[in-house]
């Protein structure tokens, strides 16, 4: 399913809103936030036409694009599925059980960390400390966190992402 | 019960939007700093206060305020730095998602007091829920001319934004933060220049941390010379804790600079002692990057003081027996932990979240996981742990920022406290298979017999 890679009139009115919030000449600082929506937008993903198009809406070069699509982890540069399941397993999340979490999702969903499940429907990504130590272990999947799982609690997540049957997005 | 200030009225109901802040007393500070205070009447109180940087460096507030190049044409900022990351810290997001205003109320403040018309919130991309929180109580303190043009009818003026991060622990140093807030990677800049007098645009810019900011207006409220009446010595003032790992209660506390150790894990008020009634074997007291302690260093100093969480009795006894506050990030473990894992899984944070500027710290992060990733996984040799100590000492020191010496810290620390372990480790590979190797049968000292490591 590809579409135009093209944003609507109302989200290139949020893009122009975010750009006046920095100086003159400063535009570039929307950067960040502008590929969030692009991401969105665009099935969860940074192509490298997406990124162009980026590049050309704020007037900078590709180049600057890609280098900070490529720095940051919140970007995805390929694919993935549906629901992006992003497992905490820094440190403090380790002591409470992360590594028995990550076990469970791979068995449960067949796939390894990194894969994606046949359907499309969830990616398996581990993550470093998201600032939830204190309702550890936990995981985000689009804006959302859910913490102080455990394997039932997994499950019954699993059951909802996919009964929802919508595209995890941050923004 | 210690003094409350920045969590005093986090139980009343709705004080997320502005008008139960207000009615709780909130914005009052805002009132007496730009109607009775001139701009660096604020910057004198803060300076009294003795507040210093609440995300782990500890450097003195009011000093750093008092940097910014005045001279200068150029428009000032203040940015706030929620980027909020050091493993084992969550105190900034309990705080903004629970009372954004007083945040809001604070950059107000603050930025009335560096002389800046433009504050931005730069805040870690994960947090995207809280941008909307902050968002919306930016908005209500617009239409209440909190914000904006003559604030309050007075001829100050002040713009807020919320920018959002993407994933990037470097970020929450401050110049890889403005790098950053500028669209581009987060490569920690070279200082000098400092952010005070070249941050943000090339322009004239105070980075301080969420909680740092949002204390400034207690300070405007009960003057600088009250709020240094708590705490000890040095260590003024109340401070947010986010207490996480093995404990009963784990959560963000605030406390009073000067309260026990002992106190903070076993009193029922934060703690409430060891889950599943375990024991304690080790302590990570300031965030991931600060040095680890072993059980018998924990609540008390190597000479014998009762050891109290303020910057100094924390670190009493440097980097051989004591540790650091840092962001206030305490991390327990009970006797079920295996420090070596626990390590691994903190090298391996660093490397995926060093920028790769440094030579230094983009390899040496990198082997370190590897060396501590086989002795975990029993492949490991004896050389490989003075070899992490000698890589440990490469790094710090020799890198931009302190990620390199965040990076190096933990690793030495651990090895100069639980080095039997370690070595029990690389002599007993078949022991250590299952992941939850001490889960049952807790790792004593006495296990490593001289005999086993010489074979």
């Amino acid at each position: 399913m590809s579409k135009e890679i093209v944003f609507s009139e109302e989200t290139l009115l949020v893009i122009h809103k975010l750009m006046k919030r920095y100086p003159e000449g400063r535009h570039k600082s929307a950067l960040l936030p502008v590929l969030h929506i692009a991401q969105a937008e665009f099935d969860g993903w940074l192509s490298s036409e997406v990124m162009d198009y980026v590049a050309s809406v704020l007037n900078i070069k590709s180049i600057e694009v890609y280098e900070v699509a490529s720095f940051y982890s919140m970007y995805n540069l390929n694919p993935v599925g549906k629901c992006l399941l992003e497992i905490c397993h820094t440190g403090p999340c380790m002591l409470n059980g992360a590594d028995d979490l990550i076990a469970h999702f791979q068995n449960k969903l067949n796939i390894k960390v990194g894969e994606t499940t046949e359907d499309g429907m969830f990616t398996l990504k581990t993550v470093e400390c998201l600032g939830s130590c204190g309702t550890a272990p936990m995981l985000q999947c689009g804006a959302d966190y859910h913490e102080n799982l455990d394997e039932e609690k997994a499950d019954l997540l699993l059951d909802k992402l996919r009964a929802e049957n919508k595209r995890s997005r941050y923004c | 019960m210690g003094r409350k200030l920045l969590l005093e009225h986090i139980e009343v109901s709705g004080i997320e939007t502005l008008e139960v802040y207000r009615k709780m007393g909130g914005y009052a500070a805002v009132e007496k700093a730009l109607k009775t205070m001139a701009p660096d009447d604020v910057t004198e109180e803060v300076k009294k206060s003795g507040l210093r940087g609440r995300g782990g460096a500890g450097f003195p507030a009011g000093m750093k305020w008092s940097f910014i190049d005045k001279k200068s044409e150029k428009p000032r900022y203040l940015v706030c730095n929620a980027d909020e990351s050091e493993p084992g810290t969550f105190k900034d997001r309990y705080l903004m998602e629970k009372i954004p205003h007083s945040l809001i109320e604070g950059m107000i403040v603050s930025s009335y007091a560096l002389g800046a018309k433009t504050g931005y919130i730069y805040i870690r991309g994960e947090y995207f829920y809280i941008l909307r929180i902050l968002e919306k109580a930016i908005a209500e303190a617009y239409d209440a001319g909190l914000l904006g043009d003559h604030i309050l009818g007075t001829d100050y003026s002040l713009d807020l934004h919320v920018q959002i991060g993407a994933g990037a622990y470097i970020c929450g140093e401050e110049t890889a933060l403005l790098e950053s807030l500028e669209g581009k990677r987060g490569n920690p800049r070279m200082k000098p220049p400092f952010p005070a007098i070249s941050g943000l645009y090339a322009c004239p810019t105070v980075v301080n941390n969420v909680e740092t900011i949002a204390a400034v207006p207690h300070i405007v409220n009960i003057s600088g010379d009250e709020y240094a009446k708590i705490g000890i010595g040095r260590s003024t003032g109340t401070k947010l804790i986010s207490a996480s790992g093995h404990i009963n209660k784990p959560g963000t506390y605030e406390i009073e600079l000067g309260l026990s150790v002992e106190e903070f894990i076993y009193s029922d008020e934060y703690c409430g002692g060891i889950k599943n009634g375990r024991k304690l074997k080790a302590l990570i007291a300031g965030g991931s990057s600060v040095p680890i302690l072993p059980e018998h260093l924990i609540t008390k100093t190597a000479t014998g003081e009762d050891r109290l969480m303020t910057y100094e009795s924390l670190s009493d006894g440097g980097f051989v027996s004591g540790s650091m506050l840092g962001s206030g990030g305490f991390i327990v473990m009970d006797d079920s932990t295996c420090i070596v894992r626990h390590t691994w899984s903190l090298a391996r944070f660093y490397h995926h979240e060093s920028c790769g500027q440094c030579s230094p710290c983009r390899e040496g992060t990198g082997w370190m996981e590897k060396v501590l990733h086989r002795i975990e996984h029993g492949h490991g040799t004896l050389k490989d742990i003075d070899l992490l100590v000698d890589i440990a000492k490469k790094i710090e020191g020799n890198t931009i920022c302190p990620l390199g010496d965040a990076a190096a810290w933990p690793i030495a620390s651990a090895i100069r406290h639980f080095r039997s372990e370690f070595e029990y480790h690389v002599a007993n590979p078949s022991k250590i298979i299952n992941p939850n190797h001490f889960l049952h049968e807790p790792f004593v000292n006495t296990a490593v017999k001289n005999e086993t490591i010489l074979n």
